[in-house]
């Protein structure tokens, strides 16, 4: 693997084994030393220009629990806002001598520019670009689930069968982007449900159900339900009257998460505006893997970081 | 061709001795903790670990179980992604004796790897090592104290350790250098190094 840029053209094979790694990598946080010395000597850049700290710090733990040394960057404060252009900062970090670069951009496709331009010959990871695609989240979320069904016996299987309800708005995430596919690949079935203003306008190409309806989709029994997170920054015109209207018609509250069977898995990627898509009990039950999710969000990104960063890298 | 140096019957005696050095070198089977070191190593740990037990009957507590290296090797910028396997480490480590297992010992420098994961695990007061082959060539100083048979090779020449849990058969053999090419599986390949 020389890039992680999306979820989609990834294939089961590489997933599967991507997530077996992050089986082994969850194991060394149960050791007395939680370090690997793998990536030693190597330089793993996080380069922000987004806001972001769960993402940026659970990259942060993963590279530096392989030993590698990390170099912060966010656009705040630095030459980005002076005017400088992505090229320029990656020919900046390319002459520093990053191995690795997890990008996160506003812009989708940002990623895949710094991938195939050659302005800078490092590993890169797509930290979620735009509202295109988080392959990491997406990752980390099959992995959770893999584990809550499969426990340790996770090793070597895809979610065959599995079906997963993603809520919220799907039109903005691209954590719904990424988990489709990826979830898909894996074998499980996917639906969206969402306001009708929140979702894309041509679902056609992609393999997934959708409809408007929560209460019927929670009575239809889902394996796992998705709650996404009402991203404020993106509501830039009036997709729904208001958010107490959103919360009683798509928000998982202690109603309908009383209808949920006790084995249905709770997920939202955080982080959560309680009460809004989300109702504490249900965040806080014992079906939620919230902070699971960020437990094991560590592991997977320490698997996509040795996948591209070790092993010869003119031969993969 | 390949020549086949030690077939299944002399696979057995080798752990069968292995297993009472062991208990000779430990005096019995007190705080002793094997680890195999994956692919084969792990089988062979497995087998020890029954054997000392039928030995020693009073030894029920022989505490066996695996241990990947690949996140220690010192080639990992070299060659293709490896995969790692699973660690399996059953318990503290913490003051015990633990015997490591590997297939062929050659250059070394898997069991270099296996002493630095060793040490993430925890203080093990002595740690040996058990080899069903040594074939040679040194490249660290490290030594086995347990070996199932010396065979010593050329460079040239590559070792294939096929065992019943792992490949469905069951030898050791040795491919005579140069004219048969090294195009074998590679999982054999990783098994020399």
């Amino acid at each position: 693997m020389r890039h992680l840029l999306s979820t989609k053209g990834l294939s089961r094979g590489d997933a599967i084994r991507l997530l077996d790694i992050a089986e082994d990598m969850a194991d060394v946080a149960n050791r007395e030393v939680k370090k690997l010395p793998t990536l030693r000597g190597k330089t793993v850049v996080n380069l922000f220009f987004e806001d972001s700290t769960r993402t940026r710090i659970s990259f942060e733990a993963a590279a530096k629990r392989l030993s590698a040394d990390v170099i912060n960057f966010s656009a705040k404060g630095s030459s980005v806002s002076k005017g400088e252009s992505l090229k320029d900062t990656a020919q900046t970090l390319a002459a520093m001598g990053a191995d690795g670069v997890v990008i996160r951009h506003p812009a989708s496709g940002a990623p895949h520019v710094l991938a195939e331009s050659g302005w800078i010959d490092a590993g890169i990871i797509n930290a979620g670009d735009g509202t295109h695609e988080h392959p990491t989240q997406a990752l980390l979320d099959a992995f959770t689930i893999r584990r809550r069904l499969h426990r340790s016996a996770a090793r070597g299987k895809g979610l065959d069968g599995v079906t997963v309800t993603i809520v919220g708005d799907v039109l903005h995430s691209r954590v719904a982007r990424s988990n489709l596919w990826l979830l898909t690949t894996l074998g499980a079935h996917v639906t969206f449900i969402a306001p009708p203003t929140l979702l894309p306008m041509d679902m056609s190409a992609w393999p997934a159900e959708s409809g408007f309806d929560l209460d019927a989709a929670i009575d239809a029994g889902p394996d796992v339900v998705m709650m996404l997170r009402i991203q404020q920054e993106r509501m830039n015109a009036a997709f729904f009257p208001n958010s107490r209207e959103y919360s009683r018609r798509w928000g998982l509250d202690d109603e309908r998460f009383g209808r949920l069977a006790p084995t249905t898995i709770v997920m939202h990627p955080g982080p959560m505006n309680r009460g809004l898509e989300i109702s504490s009990a249900a965040a806080d039950s014992a079906g939620s893997t919230v902070r699971e999710q960020v437990a094991n969000g560590v592991s997977v990104r320490m698997a996509a970081l040795y996948l591209l960063l070790s092993g010869d890298r003119e031969d993969s | 061709m390949a020549r086949t140096v030690l077939n299944q019957a002399d696979i057995t005696r080798a752990l069968t001795r292995i297993s009472h050095e062991i208990l000779e070198s430990n005096r019995g089977a007190e705080n002793l903790v094997i680890l195999g070191i994956p692919t084969r190593g792990v089988a062979l740990a497995r087998r020890i670990a029954e054997t000392i037990a039928r030995i020693e009957p009073t030894a029920s507590d022989v505490r066996v179980g695996s241990l990947d290296v690949t996140m220690y090797r010192d080639d990992l910028g070299q060659t293709r992604t490896r995969t790692p396997t699973r660690t399996e480490v059953p318990g503290s480590i913490d003051g015990v004796t633990v015997v490591l297992v590997d297939d062929v010992l050659y250059s070394g420098r898997t069991i270099r790897a296996a002493l630095d994961a060793l040490g993430d695990h925890g203080r093990p007061t002595i740690v040996q090592l058990a080899v069903l082959v040594d074939r040679g060539h040194r490249e660290l100083p490290i030594r086995a104290d347990f070996v199932g048979k010396n065979l010593p090779s050329s460079t040239e020449e590559r070792i294939n350790v096929h065992l019943l849990e792992v490949d469905g058969d069951e030898f050791v053999s040795i491919d005579g250098g140069r004219l048969d090419g090294r195009v074998a599986d590679d999982g054999a390949a990783e098994d020399a190094s």
